[in-house]
């Protein structure tokens, strides 16, 4: 495994999934604030949460992208298209299995069964993160897509 | 026509970001989200029929009667039925709970009964962007019942139950017995997932903190006089009005309230004007809220910035200072008062007043002995420069009077007293490095023209224009800014000319004699700035008298608008008006310093600063 390419890589694409994710919530195509989630986990103080749940996306990204690498490794292939393909997979799972798994993981997130309680009241995701605009999934797919797409073109697989 | 509450029936709420008005009979009908001059969610205030609303009542036969609970600002509305009681508080939150999640915004509205048994019917009829954009309420069970409007996401929830019509509205009937409470909550969320604040107990708790919180801030009031309540109402009206992010002030929450009935006197006042930087600056300062006039001060020389040395008439909460002005052609208006506008063209105008406004409420601040940073020394410089090359020109002042400019006494002044206050701040050793000779030699030159075009010894008055007859309420600033003693001849002449000329009925002032013509109504802070001037002469009880007169124009909850009906003493214009309660404020402040003997500018003050370069 290349170390440095993949910490150099795998930093890079998640700065550029994280700001294309804020960007398209500042376009206002979502409600998806992947930071914001991450950050109330540990605390609910909403300013503070913000640059906490920056960091774990950051962290989480970086450990992500090491799955990528792997694939790379496993089909001795790193280029821009298998990326984005390890990318499409990667948005689809986080649309259809992770985020309707956050309620039951999150400690502060309410479900649509039992609604809000004192200390569960962020709003549930749903199926695809629907309920954060209908445009979501597109933004989460586009912006895996480009991470994908940054770790197959850059990562530089060992001769 | 569909009937409609008067203006001066509505009561505000608001978290510091935005303001719901509530009319008497628990019905909301203004709120615009996320902040004061975003689209109306609710704007059955402009269009009767379909501007959307949301009302809370009894059914059936009810009388009503509201109040604040004491110095806050959470709206409590008793409802009395044939068969029982209930009080509905409406606030928004403010004061963060500990360890608890907070919604982007929220307003609740909570209904307890406190005698026998009431029917009560919800309407939730909201819509969004001025009642423009297609509304699709949703079920979402527990989570409420929401919509979206662009990337934002509204979301009704309560204990009772709802359910959803066909024309687009939420309903709810229930009856309520003594002891129990309902709530309503309905939350914003556009920055990321909505977050759910609990309702039972939860919201009671929210509910104290609230008012714990607007106690504690109405608390700092150092105002000690026959006027208190007034003023900590007053002070209580401009915290509502203040963008607690930035620190700007906006005249009003509304927009188009008509300034005569039927007419076409229609603006929108969702943000903040220049012109009022030096009496809000005064009026926070004299109060004691020494943090909110730093901000709202600070706030002026940032929003400042990107136009300097050119200053713009008004900006938005964050300083932008473009605001094209457009008519919304679907909303009638209030009472019919056609048209709504948003926006304000006034921003591209040139007033001149704004200028020394800007740099008295940077002395005042400097005068408590805040440091002037290099920044607001170098803005400070340049509008010095900026007022030398440009007060002999016409401009729209302060009533920016459209479409042609003229040569405004009451600008002039302002001129004077931009380059008369640089100058003493020079003195004082807080702003080095000025022309002091130039700007002395023009400010001296500004006053013989005030004193030699702006007198008419056939009227034996100041007037409204350089070398014209008519009056005008904002001479009375003369002595406030020291240009005039308030016992001058010319002074007590101009005064008594304004109060004849400009009486419009007891306690009542227009702001200049082309408002009878108009047809518009009193202006609420002209009556004030005579208070005011009664006060620095020393004739408290003519200005307490004046106060006492003016301040039955108050509706019941003790909020003015822009101006009063003389006719019929009814609120007209945008509403709640900061203006006019900084006027009652001031006035107040006024008279108790002029009781202890201590109404500043002094006489030596003035003459240290006509008298040439200190």
């Amino acid at each position: 495994m290349n170390l440095l390419s993949w910490m150099v890589w795998g930093f890079a694409g998640t700065v550029v999934l994280t700001t294309l994710m804020a960007g398209s919530q500042g376009a206002g195509m979502t409600r998806m604030n992947i930071p914001f989630l991450l950050g109330t986990i540990f605390t609910p103080d909403r300013d503070r949460a913000k640059p906490i749940g920056v960091v774990v996306h950051l962290i989480n990204g970086w450990l992500f992208s090491l799955i990528y690498v792997a694939a790379f490794h496993t089909v001795e292939d790193a280029s821009v298209v298998f990326g984005m393909a390890i990318g499409a997979i990667h948005a689809l799972f986080v649309l259809a299995v992770g985020m309707p798994l956050l309620p039951a993981i999150h400690p502060r997130m309410a479900t649509e069964q039992q609604g809000p309680t004192a200390v569960r009241q962020l709003e549930p995701p749903g199926f695809l993160a629907l309920h954060y605009g209908v445009q979501t999934p597109i933004s989460v797919f586009l912006a895996h897509l480009v991470f994908g797409a940054i770790l197959g073109g850059f990562y530089e697989l060992p001769q | 026509m569909v009937a409609q509450p008067k203006i001066g029936d509505y009561g505000a709420i608001g978290d510091g970001r935005s303001v719901g008005l509530i009319s008497s009979d628990g019905s909301l009908d203004w709120l615009c989200w996320p902040r004061f001059d975003s689209p109306a969610v609710f704007a059955r205030l402009l269009d009767a029929k379909h501007g959307g609303c949301w009302r809370i009542g009894p059914l059936g036969l009810f009388t009503c009667s509201r109040r604040y609970i004491e110095h806050t600002n959470v709206l409590e509305t008793r409802f009395t039925t044939a068969d029982g009681q209930a009080v509905l508080a409406d606030f928004m939150p403010v004061g963060a709970l500990p360890g608890s999640l907070q919604a982007e915004q929220e307003l609740i509205r909570r209904l307890l009964c406190t005698a026998g048994t009431c029917r009560i019917q919800v309407i939730f009829e909201p819509r969004p962007g001025f009642a423009t954009q297609a509304l699709r309420l949703k079920d979402r069970g527990r989570l409420g019942v929401c919509f979206q409007a662009g990337s934002q996401l509204f979301s009704l929830r309560s204990e009772a139950p709802f359910s959803i019509d066909a024309s687009g509205r939420v309903h709810c009937d229930f009856a309520i017995h003594a002891g129990e409470a309902i709530n309503f909550s309905l939350i914003l969320a556009q920055e990321g997932p909505a977050v759910y604040p609990p309702l039972g107990d939860n919201a009671r708790t929210r509910m104290d903190a609230t008012v714990g919180w607007w106690r504690q801030w109405a608390g700092r009031c150092r105002y000690e006089g026959p006027f208190r309540e007034a003023v900590v109402r007053s002070a209580l009206v401009l915290k509502l009005l203040s963008f607690a992010p930035s620190g700007a002030i906006i005249a009003a929450p509304t927009t188009s309230l008509p300034e005569r009935i039927g007419g076409d006197l229609n603006w929108d006042y969702r943000y903040c004007w220049l012109r009022d930087a030096a009496f809000t600056t005064r009026a926070l300062l004299g109060l004691g809220y020494e943090d909110e006039a730093q901000a709202f001060v600070s706030w002026l020389l940032h929003a400042t910035r990107l136009t300097r040395p050119k200053l713009r008439v008004l900006y938005d909460v964050y300083g932008c200072q473009t605001l094209p002005e457009k008519v919304l052609p679907h909303l009638p208006g209030y009472a019919d008062s056609r048209p709504v506008r948003v926006g304000n063209l006034a921003s591209q105008q040139l007033q001149l007043d704004v200028y020394g406004e800007l740099i008295e409420a940077v002395r005042y601040l400097a005068e408590r002995g805040n440091r002037l940073d290099r920044d607001a020394c170098s803005m400070l410089r340049q509008a010095g420069e900026f007022v030398c090359r440009h007060w002999q020109e016409p401009d729209h002042g302060i009533w920016e009077v459209r479409p042609q400019p003229k040569h405004f006494t009451h600008s002039r002044l302002m001129c004077w007293t931009a380059l008369d206050r640089l100058i003493r701040l020079h003195a004082d050793g807080k702003l080095p490095r000025i022309p002091s000779e130039r700007f002395a030699a023009v400010r001296d030159r500004i006053r013989a023209d005030i004193e030699q075009f702006g007198w008419n010894s056939g009227v034996a008055s100041y007037t409204q224009t350089l070398g014209g007859s008519s009056l005008d309420a904002a001479l009375l600033f003369m002595p406030l800014y020291g240009f005039e003693e308030p016992a001058a001849d010319r002074m007590r002449q101009t005064a008594k000319r304004i109060e004849e000329r400009l009486c419009a009925g007891e306690g009542l002032l227009y702001r200049y004699e082309e408002s009878r013509t108009m047809g518009e109504g009193a202006f609420g802070i002209c009556a004030f700035w005579l208070a005011d001037y009664l006060a620095r002469l020393g004739e408290v009880h003519r200005s307490a008298g004046l106060l006492h007169s003016i301040l039955r124009y108050a509706n019941d909850l003790g909020l003015f608008a822009e101006e009063i009906d003389p006719n019929t003493g009814d609120a007209l214009g945008n509403f709640p008006q900061a203006y006019t309660h900084v006027g009652l404020i001031n006035a107040a402040l006024s008279l108790v310093e002029s009781e202890r003997g201590a109404v500043e500018p002094s006489r030596n003050d003035r003459l240290t600063a006509t008298t040439g370069v200190p």
